[in-house]
């Protein structure tokens, strides 16, 4: 296996344009520019000595305090090999990456989860719209800086006889629960203050 | 299932039919019970199971819980049920739908709760897109606790439905 690995990562190392290329965990990853992400991802599903022909997923994740926030993680499977790869790409919010469904049409709906859960947009995507919140939704919810218990909140109103979005306000509010323990993370009266009452 | 003794079975008329028609193959009862019985003896449920409580909610119509021996069958479609169960959680881009199966149903119709997420929200209480608690979509006359609840908590549940609706004891709802 650590063979296929060692050509399949000279094969990439040769044929592409590259800032990094790691071995972590036993799987390749991949560190491109938005630039060269085509490139990249054509030559690593086309190759003889990667043939990385599935696609897994794609992730993202919000770095605020990066000058370019997203990163966007390509996941990829080959069958033949028996491997994984990891191609990682960093975008700032007003930038938008190419997208892949010319190579992998399997990635459509994971970039327009993407874009639903982060606003990251894809160049020349055949259908870029949400896929997964409410219709009419506004906001990126997997952003860092987006609500918890985001904006709006429904119900049903007897009256209008309809579904109507109002601004969220807790009945009750929000706690913070400590990981460790989730008794500690929030203050009750304990016997003491209770006597000294 | 028992029929609702509380109601007018004590007056002195009812006792004279009965006694009168007893012998001859008939059995005497205010049309209010024998409503009632019929009521609670077919309270086909609507699946509506949204997350993990669907699967308890799939037990309790296998053979080991039996609900059918309560006359409850599932129904596909809510023109045919009497009772929706809410089996999970009720996020809002399913509101509206929950809203429409609930609006298809013809009366008399109950709604079941089932667990802590279709309850107030649960786990997701505080998410950004679930609704908390499906009592702000539809209105609900039972909630099972749990998460999820046990199957045999579903049909205690229902048990609980059907007495609701004995104590109730009137025709128009």
């Amino acid at each position: 296996m650590s063979e296929q690995i060692e050509m399949a990562k000279a094969a990439i190392e040769k044929n592409c344009r590259l800032n990094d290329i790691d071995v972590n965990l036993g799987q390749l990853q991949l560190s491109v520019d938005p630039a060269n992400l085509i490139q990249v991802i054509d030559f690593v599903k086309n190759d003889p000595s990667c043939e990385f022909k599935q696609i897994t997923d794609i992730a993202g994740v919000d770095f605020p305090e990066n000058e370019k926030r997203f990163e966007v993680i390509y996941h990829f499977l080959s069958f033949g090999f028996n491997l994984r790869l990891r191609v990682k790409t960093q975008i700032s919010e007003a930038e938008s990456l190419p997208s892949i469904t010319s190579i992998f049409p399997a990635a459509n709906w994971f970039e327009r989860e993407a874009f639903d859960m982060y606003g990251i947009t894809f160049t020349d995507h055949p259908d870029l719209r949400r896929i997964l919140t409410d219709y009419g939704f506004e906001g990126y919810p997997l952003r860092k800086d987006f609500p918890l218990t985001g904006n709006v909140e429904i119900r049903y109103d007897e009256i209008d006889k309809k579904i109507v979005h109002e601004p969220v306000k807790l009945q009750q509010d929000f706690r913070n629960f400590d990981i460790q323990s989730p008794w500690e993370g929030t203050k009750y009266l304990d016997k003491e203050s209770k006597k000294s009452e | 299932m028992a029929i609702n003794t509380n109601i007018e079975e004590t007056s002195p008329e009812l006792e004279r039919l009965k006694k009168l028609y007893a012998d001859k193959g008939f059995v005497v009862t205010s049309i209010n019970n024998l409503i009632n019985w019929a009521r609670t003896g077919s309270l086909h449920w609507m699946t509506f199971g949204l997350a993990c409580c669907a699967v308890e909610m799939m037990h309790v119509g296998t053979p080991r819980y039996d609900v059918e021996r309560f006359g409850a069958a599932p129904r596909a479609s809510p023109r045919h049920a009497d009772v929706l169960i809410v089996a999970g959680t009720l996020t809002n881009k399913m509101a509206a739908a929950l809203r429409k199966a609930y609006d298809q149903m013809p009366e008399p119709r109950y709604v079941i709760s089932m667990g802590s997420c279709a309850n107030g929200g649960g786990y997701y209480h505080y998410s950004y897109s679930v609704v908390r608690g499906c009592d702000r979509i539809i209105p609900v006359d039972v909630y099972v606790p749990g998460c999820p609840p046990t199957a045999e908590g579903l049909l205690y549940g229902l048990l609980q439905l059907q007495k609701k609706i004995r104590r109730e004891g009137n025709i128009k709802r």
